[in-house]
């Protein structure tokens, strides 16, 4: 910065410094306005973010109840007490079935969309519009609609009285657990919420797609349909299928809102982000092992991306320049 | 104004105004805490209760706050079946209540979160029900005063029972088999909560057994609770209890709707029930699981307490002594215009002619009979340990004994912390 400031501003010549002090007061403002601009935003996440990720390590290794400002320390027992804890193994495990459904099949399904949606000669902008509105939807309201309304485990649900005149008997949908009925309320609230949002990613990458690969493929013989698709449309779309999987598996990480209120008080279908809240600002407002499990799940996060990263071979490209 | 100027161009102005806009959602953080003005006399009180379902409650609270002359009380009504994890969150922060209704609990007198009330309580002591007074202390000192107490059993359908052929159950057996001969098509036989634990203590109780025993250790690991636990499991797989309902036990719409023939739920909800149903309607207490037991019924209830980290304790208190203990008119307003809960002070209870004739006066006899009240010992995760036994157990195919066995854990550990 001092290097360019002497290539620019000679100190020998008055006139050209005198020129050059516009040029001074310009990058000093650029720099007010910087810090202008980010400023309150880098406040914002020193005080939301990284304090509260310090001091939930620091709650880690205290006795926390009912306090965020302990002064009794216990080592390592918070985390001995959740590694302990078959409610918090269980729901890693919640949410490796959650994502092993949910992945694929949000996917497959807005893939689907895009595709047909890409297909229509009229009223595209409808159809677009109509698979992405869900999105807008919030989940607390979505899971209300579909735990009161859709599948209410008395007879006026509407599931049962579909079911009921085929004469099936009323499903306890999510009061039960065997059989486990609930993942179906769960990933198909989810899928109605977050298909849409991905169609429309896929509908870009298809319509970035030269139609000329399409007419060269069509001259060496490929058939309309399955070949088309599999030998040009898929592996054109190998990015945005990547980053959909990774945005995909992220919101899986993230998933919260169906669950907790799906699903009250049970000790099934606890993905970790309840399983935390339950132990943390639940109940029991156990601080101290709430931070703990924060603290494994974090890790476990961060060595899960290592990996996948490893695997999918991000970055190789940068190394390789 | 030239001065003005030349400090303060156009885009100075708009940098600040940027500057400004970006720092306002940082500075609303926190800044609603329920409080509405009140002036800077620092007369201000902010209280917490959960919604009650009967229609009124929340007016009635609100209009005995603005009765009050010595201070603003603002009421925060709080919505939702999370009303403990909003208040222990609420209770960490500077916009902390100064008053709040919860339960007996010892974890929050061992905090130092709840103040000692024994010098408002102490010359009314006698006229409150010994047992209530009974479970808010701790080493002599009254942490808490009783608002309501609130019996909870099964109201039943007298009709569908006589038409069934089935007599009131007085074993836990003879309510699966009821349960069973009372479902018909369209009407389950039992509804006893979506996730089942109204009925834990309960059960534990008709078992013989209790949550902890005067040396608060545990007393509820025994095999008539292990017992109890198989025939709830049996029941629950059986088909013949209504799962999954609409609202949960606390709200009488399953047995009101004819969605079931007999319900467990609360005295507060009687008049809701006779307003539907007239007189087809009758209660029992939660039967007993083994020959050991008897019979049980839960005495819940709400109580007030005062956040002794607040910032107006003497005024938080004397406002509790003014409303829960001098103004005997709001709290039989309290415990009899809306639902039905039986007021904690002997003297009002006695001159309660609501509670004196019919399904009232039976459910105050099954209270005085074979009521339990709270233990203020018995905490938040000890009561989460066996709300997980039941969904281990009960709920899905556990084994009993593994669950229980869990349970001592958690709740040895918790012991531990709290007695040593």
């Amino acid at each position: 910065m001092s290097t360019t400031t002497s290539h620019e501003v000679p100190r020998s010549a008055p006139a050209e410094a005198t020129a050059a002090r516009p040029r001074r007061f310009r990058r000093d403002g650029s720099t007010v306005n910087f810090w202008l601009f980010t400023g309150p935003f880098l406040i914002g996440l020193i005080v939301f973010v990284y304090v509260p990720i310090g001091w939930s390590l620091w709650l880690s290794f205290f006795e926390a109840r009912f306090t965020v400002t302990p002064d009794k320390f216990v080592g390592f027992d918070n985390y001995r007490q959740m590694l302990e804890n078959s409610n918090f193994t269980g729901s890693l495990v919640t949410f490796t079935v959650f994502a092993a459904f949910i992945v694929p099949l949000t996917w497959a399904l807005s893939l689907g969309l895009a595709l047909m949606v890409n297909r229509l000669r009229f009223m595209r902008a409808f159809f677009r519009s109509v698979f992405f509105l869900p999105t807008a939807c919030s989940y607390v309201a979505a899971s209300l609609i579909w735990k009161m309304s859709i599948f209410s485990g008395v007879r006026f649900g509407l599931m049962n009285t579909v079911l009921g005149w085929f004469g099936v008997e009323n499903i306890a949908w999510l009061a039960n657990p065997d059989p486990p009925w609930y993942w179906l309320v769960i990933v198909s609230a989810r899928l109605w919420l977050q298909a849409g949002f991905y169609m429309i990613l896929f509908l870009a990458a298809l319509q970035n797609i030269p139609p000329e690969l399409y007419e060269a493929a069509a001259i060496d013989g490929a058939g309309p349909g399955w070949q088309t698709f599999r030998h040009i449309t898929l592996p054109q779309l190998r990015a945005t299928s990547t980053a959909v999987i990774l945005l995909l598996l992220v919101a899986a990480y993230q998933a919260f809102d169906e669950f907790f209120n799906l699903l009250s008080k049970t000790t099934w279908g606890r993905p970790p982000l309840v399983e935390l809240y339950y132990t943390a600002l639940g109940q029991a407002q156990d601080y101290g092992a709430g931070s703990a499990g924060a603290v494994i799940l974090t890790l476990l996060i961060c060595m899960v991306t290592l990996l996948q990263g490893t695997f999918m071979g991000f970055g190789r490209g940068e190394k390789a320049e | 104004m030239s001065a003005l100027s030349s400090n303060w161009d156009r885009r100075s102005v708009l940098r600040a105004a940027a500057g400004l806009a970006a720092l306002g959602p940082l500075a609303a953080c926190g800044s609603n805490n329920g409080r509405s003005g009140g002036g800077s006399s620092g007369k201000e009180l902010v209280q917490y209760f959960h919604a009650y379902g009967e229609a009124g409650t929340e007016q009635a609270i609100k209009k005995y706050a603005k009765a009050y002359d010595k201070a603003q009380v603002t009421t925060q009504w709080i919505t939702g079946s999370d009303f403990e994890s909003k208040l222990f969150a609420s209770l960490l922060t500077k916009n902390a209540p100064d008053l709040f209704e919860f339960h007996p609990q010892i974890q929050l007198v061992k905090s130092g979160q709840v103040a000692d009330l024994s010098g408002i309580i102490d010359p009314v002591k006698d006229d409150f029900n010994p047992a209530d007074i009974a479970s808010h202390t701790v080493d002599g000192k009254i942490y808490g005063v009783r608002m309501i107490d609130d019996p909870q059993f099964f109201f039943y359908r007298p009709s569908l029972l006589e038409k069934a052929g089935v007599k009131v159950p007085t074993t836990l057996d003879e309510l699966v088999e009821a349960a069973a001969k009372l479902t018909t098509g369209k009407v389950k036989g039992l509804f006893i909560g979506n996730d089942l634990h109204a009925v834990i203590n309960p059960m534990i109780w008709s078992a013989g057994a209790d949550t902890l025993d005067d040396k608060n250790q545990i007393a509820y690991h025994t095999e008539g609770v292990k017992e109890g636990l198989t025939t709830m499991r049996k029941l629950f797989t059986s088909g013949h209890l209504l799962l999954d309902a609409p609202a949960d036990y606390w709200d009488p719409s399953a047995i009101n709707q004819g969605l079931c023939a007999i319900q467990f739920c609360g005295m507060w909800a009687m008049p809701q029930i006779q307003k539907v149903l007239g007189d087809d309607i009758g209660v029992f207490p939660f039967p007993k699981v083994t020959d050991a037991g008897k019979p049980s019924v839960y005495n819940g209830g709400w109580s007030m307490f005062v956040n002794a980290k607040g910032r107006n304790v003497d005024l938080a208190k004397e406002y509790v002594k003014w409303l829960w203990i001098d103004q005997k008119k709001y709290q039989e307003d309290w415990s009899l215009s809306y639902g039905f809960h039986i007021p904690p002070r002997s003297s009002l209870a006695a001159s309660a002619t609501k509670l004196k004739s019919g399904l009232p006066a039976e459910g105050v006899e099954l209270f005085g009979q074979y009521g339990h009240f709270d233990n203020i010992g018995w905490t938040q995760s000890m009561i989460t340990a066996l709300e997980d036994v039941f969904a281990n157990a009960v709920r899905k195919d556990g084994d009993p004994e593994a669950a229980l066995d869990k349970a001592d854990v958690t709740v040895n550990r918790e012991l531990k912390k709290l007695f040593g």
